[in-house]
């Protein structure tokens, strides 16, 4: 059958093929340089902007280079200051893991629950989803500069709640070493969890009613629904974001930046500011490229992790 | 029979209802408390900093625009929200429609290269890509910025298009062909009209994407008057920390077209950001 349909295809567009064959030249023509010519404005521009520019950084991360002139050539010694001598960048690294850790669980275990929730309702859930999807389209700037306001111990929720008789909240939630990181993952979560939610959410409205129907029927628990349907269910989505999360976990500048700019005391440092800090305030753009080009070998880890566990018939 | 049913069902369903009240609560709370604060003066600010307002300085708006520099941010931000999504169009587009449409050789190539290049990280061509553009007098200069965001939103906007074009039936092209159309003509007049919803769709999610940009505006764009919303709010912000008042009347300038064009495109707008247009 198939093949008799493929036979059938070329007829329509006969006449064209007729139009192509008037010169060798002018079918090359057409076939050749006509899609390049469509296709090719983009990819020079990404050439220059995007890959040009990151095999370079592979050279820059070899050289001692302020950003100006030429660099001098010093081999792997920005490498080895990364591995043994920078305290600064293992702290920094520190900090993207426990960022890591956190953006793992406390995103997904939100968001999961909540469109479990929203799953189930049919009146208004259009109105929810909307609602909890807000924050992920407001700029940084703004997140960041509300909860600064709202963690802030005179006037934001510590505060008020101090005056409720609930003391103990009222502290300098990102001025303190020991709580600022956390702060700017909690606001940065704030923005970002409807997000996962929606995602969650549409994956859970492919599952078919009739299994929760047949749990129903067996007597399962709610727990035992979303355990054994609704997660399984949605594996795929699950599983592809939290390999998207890993990846930018590495990555993450904004919030820190915004809120702290890594400290106080450094307490708060990210790779991502670090970079910033080395290139742009301390005109060391060689050592920051291979700062960089690190990030990007961690998140390029996170991926072949992800693609060695799944050939070893993980079932993700 | 079926009403009772229907009732047991609704009331199964409180503790859902109550639950997400709650985290609605969470989620547009503190943007509620912008709002309030955005009409309030600084002294009732510190009486009553969450609370709703009882009186209602609206001085606090074209304070907040003028001191904010507003005119000049929101110009510039314009400049590059519209530079950089009819860019993304025209350019992911014809891409796209060689990709689906005229079967570029060499396509899975080109591809695969765009699937590797929008899977970089900013931070690894960052530091030389400024140095680049400092030699080449483009730090500094809303189109250097432009060409920069159109490279880093084109393989989104390439793919989308792209798997939109290959569903269009081919027959109406066809007829323009036997009509003596050439392609860019088949391109312009057939499919971009067949098309605009996916267009629509890329374009709300890469002007949505420049508009909230802080990373590379901050570092390509150094000078006051070439400042954006959000670059310049985060200056702002800085030297009005004290201030909650004004920051929140300029938060509620910034946020308001952002919510609007979220509320009436919401659908649009929720399937565009889903199919992996920004980061998080």
């Amino acid at each position: 059958m198939a093949n008799s349909d493929q036979a059938a295809m070329p007829t329509p567009s006969a006449p064209l093929s007729r139009q192509d064959g008037r010169s060798p030249w002018k079918r090359r023509y057409r076939k050749y340089v006509v899609p390049w010519m469509f296709a090719l404005p983009i990819l020079l521009i990404n050439i220059i902007v995007v890959i040009g520019p990151s095999l370079s950084a592979v050279y820059y991360s070899l050289t001692d280079w302020s950003g100006i002139g030429a660099g001098e050539f010093i081999g792997l010694e920005n490498y080895r200051k990364i591995l043994f001598s920078d305290m600064d960048y293992r702290r920094a690294f520190l900090n993207n893991l426990a960022w890591l850790a956190f953006f793992l669980t406390v995103p997904f275990a939100v968001s999961l629950f909540a469109a479990s929730m929203l799953a189930r309702i049919r009146r208004g859930s259009m109105f929810f989803r909307t609602a909890l999807f807000i924050p992920y389209v407001l700029p940084a700037v703004i997140t960041a500069s509300i909860w600064r306001n709202l963690l802030s111990p005179t006037l934001g929720i510590g505060a008020l709640l101090a005056d409720w008789g609930i003391s103990g909240l009222d502290v300098a939630w990102l001025g303190r070493p020991q709580t600022a990181l956390i702060s700017i993952a909690f606001v940065d979560n704030w923005h970002f969890w409807g997000f996962l939610m929606v995602l969650f959410l549409s994956a859970m409205q492919g599952i078919p009613p009739e299994l929760y129907e047949a749990a129903r029927i067996d007597g399962a628990s709610r727990w035992q629904e979303f355990r054994h349907i609704t997660v399984p269910g949605i594996r795929p989505t699950i599983v592809f974001m939290l390999l998207m999360v890993a990846i930018w976990s590495f990555l993450v500048f904004d919030y820190v930046w915004i809120l702290t700019q890594g400290g106080p005391a450094g307490s708060s440092e990210v790779l991502g500011t670090l970079v910033y800090k080395q290139a742009f305030m301390r005109f060391e753009a060689g050592y920051a490229s291979a700062i960089g080009l690190t990030m990007s070998l961690l998140a390029g880890m996170v991926i072949s992790l992800f693609l060695y566990l799944r050939r070893r018939g993980w079932e993700i | 029979m079926k009403r009772l049913f229907r009732q047991r069902r609704d009331i199964s369903l409180l503790p859902n209802y109550i639950l997400l009240i709650i985290l609605i609560l969470f989620a547009l709370g503190p943007v509620v408390v912008v709002g309030f604060n955005s009409v309030k003066d600084a002294a009732s600010i510190g009486r009553n900093p969450l609370g709703p307002p009882t009186e209602f300085k609206w001085q606090n708006f074209p304070q907040a625009w003028e001191i904010g520099n507003f005119s000049t941010t929101t110009r510039n931000s314009l400049i590059l929200v519209v530079g950089t999504v009819t860019s993304v169009l025209a350019l992911g587009g014809m891409a796209a429609y060689a990709l689906a449409r005229l079967k570029l050789p060499g396509g899975g190539l080109l591809m695969l290269y765009l699937l590797v290049g929008s899977s970089l990280p900013v931070q690894l061509f960052l530091v030389p890509l400024f140095f680049l553009w400092r030699h080449l007098g483009l730090v500094n200069n809303l189109f250097g910025l432009i060409i920069i965001y159109v490279a880093v939103h084109s393989p989104f906007a390439i793919f989308l298009l792209r798997s939109y074009l290959v569903g269009i039936p081919p027959d109406f092209e066809d007829a323009a062909r036997v009509d003596g159309a050439n392609e860019w003509q088949v391109f312009t007049v057939i499919i971009l009209p067949l098309s605009w919803p996916a267009f629509l769709t890329v374009g709300l999610v890469v002007g949505l994407g420049v508009w909230n940009e802080f990373l590379l505006a901050t570092v390509f764009l150094t000078e006051q008057h070439l400042f954006t919303v959000v670059t310049s709010y985060y200056n702002f912000t800085s030297r009005f920390s004290r201030d909650w008042s004004l920051t929140s009347a300029a938060a509620v300038m910034m946020i308001a077209p952002i919510l609007i064009l979220f509320l009436t495109l919401q659908r649009r707008f929720i399937a565009g950001l889903t199919q992996g247009g920004l980061k998080g």
